[in-house]
């Protein structure tokens, strides 16, 4: 349930600046575009962030500095280093903090001027109406596809504007869902893939700057709803690739026969979304690990130390065995079905990759192809370094 | 026609790594046929088992989206971008 902070201030009825916060908001007063009226909006706006990673960084840091009066913010995570290369919102100082507490902490030094409420919670289908209900605008900040059909659905049912960025390596999407007359999520994607056809861990990683730009996007987007002032991003999907340095416009409709937003809708109120998405991820994984033979890192390094004749199999990407190896023969698991002539089906064979998923998936093709001793390495190399050789990297 | 089919970076390892493919057609869906003829791993990112575009997978002619003309009946004409843009959830990560 939502744990909330105290209030810096009071929301109410519009109240007059205070001289420091004249002074503070001066670059916006002396522009016509926002002057007092807007800058007064932005204090008695509410604005909810879903996620305070990648996008909500800069969404949290812009919007806080431009003294939107209320922001909430739903994470559930705590700061690790890999955040620090684009959650700008974090120092080095607070890895292993909650990550609300951080940002709390962070946009509150920026602006002690507005109301920071947190939430630390995953949002579900129980709690996001209750949660959103609060607020203006929703900031979608999240990084899964239920996730994202929640927020959609649960702004459509309430009114919200949605104010949406997605990212993937080097490209980003974003547009305004859920604006009244506009189209919706689902308007664009009736239905997500299903996880099989989702990227796995080996094509994912995003350049640093992207989320920066993309929630740099959505923070203008919403204060420009605020506002009320200039085009909104409705009824358009902003394509942006960042190593082209092109931006794209296409052109979104909302769909009649849109299950939520449409005339005859049949989503009227929230439902299961992982179910929806296909995602049972404990039950998935258990299967897993019932039919591939595995090997721990321990049996491993005994057997290795034994001199037992093991071939180790890499079935990560060559730019990842850069970064640390078990010195094991590599073949990208995209590649092992036209190199598989280079493995001795007589050997035993241990596949690894950085957890156990890929290689889990090359054992399982390697079977199929006639190979008797295959092992997956239980964990990967992320299990190798804990369990046998901390010198060897994390990533 | 010569028409550009964009290909979007998560599908880009199944297409040989390319950003986009100049090929031959009359009709999106002719021009997606041979995209797929050409990268047969697409096809299963593209069509679903019954042969249907995918949902999550939208098709725009220049900047505009197929569901909205005639599908993959749409016509193309020479110098036309083909835009392939399949739903992406990252962001808080």
């Amino acid at each position: 349930m939502p744990t909330q902070v105290k209030e810096t201030r009071t929301s109410g009825a519009p109240a007059p600046l205070s001289k420091q916060e004249v002074l503070r908001y001066s670059r916006h007063l002396i522009m016509p575009e926002v002057g007092m009226d807007g800058q007064l909006k932005l204090k008695n706006a509410k604005v909810l962030l879903v996620g305070s990673g990648g996008l909500g960084a800069p969404l949290g840091l812009y919007l806080a500095a431009a003294g939107v009066g209320r922001l909430g913010i739903v994470d559930f995570d705590a700061v690790d280093f890999t955040n620090l290369q684009r959650q700008v919102t974090f120092g080095t100082s607070d890895v292993g903090r909650k990550k609300l507490e951080a940002a709390r902490e962070r946009l509150a030094n920026l602006n002690p001027e507005i109301r920071i409420d947190t939430y630390e919670t995953r949002l579900t289908s129980e709690n996001a109406l209750e949660i959103i209900r609060e607020y203006d605008i929703v900031a979608d900040g999240t990084d899964n596809f239920p996730t994202r059909y929640l927020v959609n659905d649960a702004c459509v049912l309430l009114g919200k504007p949605n104010v949406y960025g997605s990212i993937f390596r080097f490209e980003g999407q974003a547009s305004i869902f859920g604006y009244p007359g506009g189209p919706c999520y689902r308007c664009l994607y009736p239905e997500p893939p299903p996880p099989g056809l989702v990227p796995s861990c080996a094509e994912g990683g995003v350049l640093g700057v992207l989320p920066g730009i993309i929630g740099c996007i959505q923070a203008m987007e919403t204060l420009k709803l605020i506002l009320n002032n200039g085009d909104p991003l409705v009824g358009r999907l902003l394509l942006f690739d960042a190593l082209r340095m092109r931006f794209r416009e296409l052109k979104l409709r909302k769909n009649p026969d849109c299950p939520v937003c449409g005339a005859r809708r049949t989503i009227t109120e929230l439902i299961d979304y992982a179910e929806f998405c296909g995602i049972r991820g404990e039950e998935k994984e258990a299967v897993v690990s019932s039919q591939i033979p595995e090997m721990t890192p321990r049996e491993l390094k005994s057997r290795l130390e034994r001199g037992d004749d093991l071939f180790i199999l890499d079935v990560r990407e060559p730019h990842e065995y850069q970064i640390c190896n078990l010195r094991g023969h590599l073949i990208p698991l995209g590649d092992l079905p036209r190199r598989v002539s280079e493995l001795d089906s007589s050997r035993e064979i241990v596949a690894h990759c950085r957890s156990g998923k890929r290689s889990a998936d090359a054992v399982q093709f390697l079977k199929t192809a006639g190979f008797s001793k295959v092992w997956n390495l239980k964990g990967g190399i992320l299990a190798w370094s804990d369990e046998v050789d901390p010198s060897v990297p994390k990533y | 026609m010569a028409v550009k089919v964009m290909i979007p970076t998560p599908l880009r390892q199944y297409a040989g790594k390319r950003e986009s493919i100049d090929l031959e057609a009359k009709t999106v869906g002719e021009a997606l046929t041979s995209l797929t003829s050409q990268f047969g791993e697409l096809k299963r990112h593209l069509y679903s088992d019954e042969g249907k575009l995918r949902s999550f997978v939208n098709v725009y002619v220049n900047d505009e989206d197929i569901r909205y003309l005639q599908h993959e009946k749409t016509a193309v004409r020479q110098g036309d971008t083909i835009t392939i843009v399949p739903s992406i959830a990252g962001g808080r990560e």
